[in-house]
């Protein structure tokens, strides 16, 4: 924890909201697929009980951390531009949220 | 006064991490926006530090919380299919699909709220981060300190759909 004022570069935060733009984007791209597939359905259907929520979720967890563990590591020590970063975090997570409107995604289903 | 253990289990789910859920995100919003040295002394970001660090990691924790207590406790109890002859009340996704004036609250109010609750502690989690890594010089970083806030607002919007879709849907067809 950076407990001193210190000159710090915008890259750890960048790389954790874009990271988490990308894990929103997944949920959604995962949960459109999985309605407009059967076969992409039943891959995401890790866990009967809970159905292939449980695999949507889970790819858009894993895929979430591994992004923000690159990324950290590339732009941990780095001044990106974060205006830019934050903007790609909203657009990510817009397509989230509209990848898991039922509205949207259920205009897919097979 | 008791609870079955489904109905236990799905009021620590909602109202429990629901209710701590809240007051995590009007602290760490409300510490979030005064985190500037034009607003507090030096002294005083210190000792807001602690509260901002609890506040949105509590949040972040507890929001993880209720989504896997969701997915993994009630949503498999809500899902199930009934056997032939079942009475449905004990199945609820069933009984709502069963009668035409209620399956909507299955394919839109449902369907809406198990996705898009799992944005909620992705994005609480990213600002509990930032606010952990930046500590006091979060207060010289305001586009970043924004940020945390726009993100920390989205999330608590994502958990809101989610929840209020929750509540109407228990009153409707109760896990019991």
């Amino acid at each position: 924890m950076n407990t001193r004022q210190e000159s710090i570069t915008t890259g750890p935060a960048s790389a954790a909201f874009v990271a988490a733009g990308i894990g929103c984007a997944v949920l959604g791209l995962f949960t459109t697929l999985a309605e407009a597939s059967t076969g992409i359905k039943d891959f995401l259907n890790w866990w009967d009980p809970g159905g292939p929520l449980t695999g949507k979720t889970g790819m858009a967890v894993i895929i979430w951390l591994i992004a923000w563990i690159v990324l950290h590591q590339a732009w941990r020590n780095k001044s990106v531009d974060f205006g830019r970063a934050f903007t790609i975090t909203l657009v990510l997570i817009g397509l989230g949220a509209i990848g898991t409107f039922p509205t949207f995604f259920q205009l897919f289903a097979h | 006064m008791s609870f079955t253990d489904r109905e236990f289990w799905t009021v620590i789910h909602g109202m429990g991490f629901g209710a701590i859920f809240l007051l995590a995100f009007a602290g760490g919003l409300a510490g979030l926006w005064s985190f500037r040295p034009e607003y507090v002394t030096i002294a005083g970001l210190h000792e807001r530090l602690r509260r901002l660090l609890a506040g949105t990691w509590i949040m972040a924790i507890v929001a993880w919380l209720t989504v896997i207590s969701g997915t993994y406790k009630a949503y498999p109890w809500y899902r199930a299919n009934p056997p032939e002859g079942a009475d449905l009340s004990d199945f609820p996704r069933s009984r709502l699909l069963a009668d035409e004036t209620t399956a909507a609250w299955h394919h839109f109010g449902m369907e809406w709220k198990e996705h898009v609750a799992w944005l909620a502690p992705i994005l609480a989690t990213a600002v509990a981060f930032v606010v952990m890594r930046y500590g006091l010089a979060l207060a010289e970083q305001p586009a970043v300190r924004r940020a945390c806030m726009v993100l920390f607002v989205l999330s608590f919007v994502a958990a809101a759909i989610a929840g209020v879709f929750g509540a109407f849907i228990t009153k409707t067809v109760p896990i019991l």
